[in-house]
């Protein structure tokens, strides 16, 4: 008889705590790097572009002219890429998911302008 | 012997994971002949490489399937690394190693659970999918995605994984084989297994040589082929390697092949982790594919091999990137384990070969 192969197994199932948990009165930690959504920090971004030409699914934009950063976040496939590419490190990858929403919409940040450095004085120094 | 009746089985059906249609020509619960029929899921992502630079595309490339997603990024990218002329340092390819060989075992026991699910198993296919889900968790703490991992770059890998990482790993994996060899036991040893498998949807060794079969399907058939072997890349710096073989080319023969296939990889990537070399994970890849380069390369998915062809144009952009898949290989053996089988049979006949039509149609 080589049948009720699985019987010890199963039977040790009934004696351990539950694989699953009760989503959403508990909610598991997410682990650290989880890619989970793209943030910006508006005070480091430079608006240089290079997110959005790396962006394999366009889900970024940026206007030069009105200061703005936007991204789509029904279209990023959190695959990273502007993250690694960002010259400032004005873009990271946290591990948390975008909360479930209605209607589908793009998430427009407003970048500050920042005062620009003050030429060199060729007298500097003296 | 009573009148041939046409079947459709398919492309919507319980035992089918994805949109496969069959043509099946019974007599009196024979299956007398099986016309595949596909086309239900091409999503055109070859022709996406003409809109998406070879550094965007790898994304693209590891949607082809969302169970081999590792195999066809790396895949992908080592043919535009030989393509380019780029040398891969030695650690990212041994840590791609490691996770291409933890997607073979969570795809082989994902597709373990969902042979149990096909022959009426319900509590072994539940107990399958328990197990994967530990493979999934190191995914998700190595590479911070949990079945699309995007963690593969031309030139390496992004992401490194640290001491105490591997230490966790083998420790999961450790718990995990303890658990497995049950699964395994009940799968290959239990009557009422063996009464839906053994004999059932055979294949000579001929006929999967003849049919170009591959990957388990074909070396439960006694075809000793095993991209592996073939040892491209970190796999050639891993002690010898034997693929694992069966000559009973029966349903029974590819779960056991399969089976073992978990414990062999389980191996590999022990081996992996304790002789990681140290140094960069990644090198700059600058500049275009040349114009008319060309590069071929094989990769040992978990159905079997992949064949990858680009061709670059002197831009960003490839002119030419092509991916023959181990499904497109295995229907034709498909139609020939089905013939002659019960019609009760056929559920069982096709979650054998492993069918990924996402692959194959792309």
């Amino acid at each position: 008889m080589s049948g009720f192969k699985l019987g010890k197994m199963t039977f040790g199932s009934l004696f351990k705590k539950p694989e699953t948990v009760l989503y959403p009165v508990v909610k598991p930690e997410p682990p650290a790097g989880l890619k989970g959504h793209v943030e910006v920090d508006e005070s480091t971004c430079i608006l240089c572009s290079l997110c959005v030409k790396r962006c394999p699914c366009g889900a970024i934009e940026v206007d030069k002219k009105a200061r703005t950063w936007a991204i789509d976040h029904f279209r990023c496939v959190q695959c990273g890429s502007c993250t690694y590419e960002c010259p400032k490190g004005s873009l990271t990858m946290l591990p948390t998911y975008e909360t479930v929403s209605r209607q589908k919409r793009v998430h427009t940040f407003s970048i500050p302008e920042r005062p620009k450095a003050a030429p060199k004085r060729e007298d500097a120094g003296e | 012997m009573g009148k041939a009746t046409v079947i459709p089985f398919g492309p919507q059906h319980p035992v089918l994971p994805e949109p496969l249609h069959l043509d099946l020509v019974v007599e009196d619960e024979k299956v007398i002949e099986a016309m595949p029929q596909i086309g239900f899921v091409h999503r055109g992502l070859e022709k996406l490489v003409e809109t998406r630079d070879y550094n965007q595309f790898i994304y693209v490339a590891e949607r082809i399937c969302g169970i081999c997603a590792f195999g066809h990024s790396m895949g992908y990218a080592e043919t535009v690394e030989q393509l380019m002329g780029v040398e891969v340092p030695d650690r990212a390819q041994a840590l791609r190693v490691m996770w291409h060989e933890l997607s073979r075992i969570h795809s082989h026991v994902l597709w373990l659970g969902l042979a149990a699910d096909a022959f009426g198993f319900e509590s072994l296919f539940m107990h399958c999918w328990r197990l994967r889900e530990r493979v999934l968790d190191i995914f998700e703490k190595t590479t911070g995605g949990r079945v699309i991992l995007s963690v593969v770059k031309v030139g390496g890998v992004v992401r490194d994984v640290d001491d105490a990482m591997f230490a966790y790993i083998k420790q999961v994996l450790e718990g995990l084989k303890d658990e497995y060899r049950q699964i395994m036991n009940t799968l290959l040893t239990d009557t009422s297994v063996k009464n839906r498998l053994v004999g059932v949807g055979y294949v000579s060794h001929d006929d999967a040589v003849a049919e170009s079969m591959v990957g388990p399907f074909g070396r439960a058939s006694g075809v000793n082929y095993d991209v592996r072997m073939l040892g491209n890349g970190w796999y050639g710096k891993l002690s010898e390697f034997q693929p694992i073989l069966s000559n009973d080319g029966d349903c029974y023969a590819r779960v056991q092949v399969r089976c073992l296939e978990v414990l062999q990889s389980i191996d590999i990537i022990e081996e992996v982790i304790s002789r990681m070399p140290a140094g960069d994970i990644e090198v700059k890849v600058k500049g275009n594919p040349a114009d008319g380069a060309e590069a071929c390369n094989v990769l040992e998915q978990p159905r079997g091999e992949c064949y990858y062809y680009a061709r670059g144009n002197g831009t960003k952009f490839l002119e030419r990137m092509r991916m023959r898949t181990p499904t497109s290989q295995n229907i034709a053996g498909m139609t020939i384990a089905l013939k002659g089988c019960d019609l009760a049979d056929v559920n069982n006949i096709i979650l054998t070969i492993d069918p990924c039509i996402s692959c194959t149609e792309r």
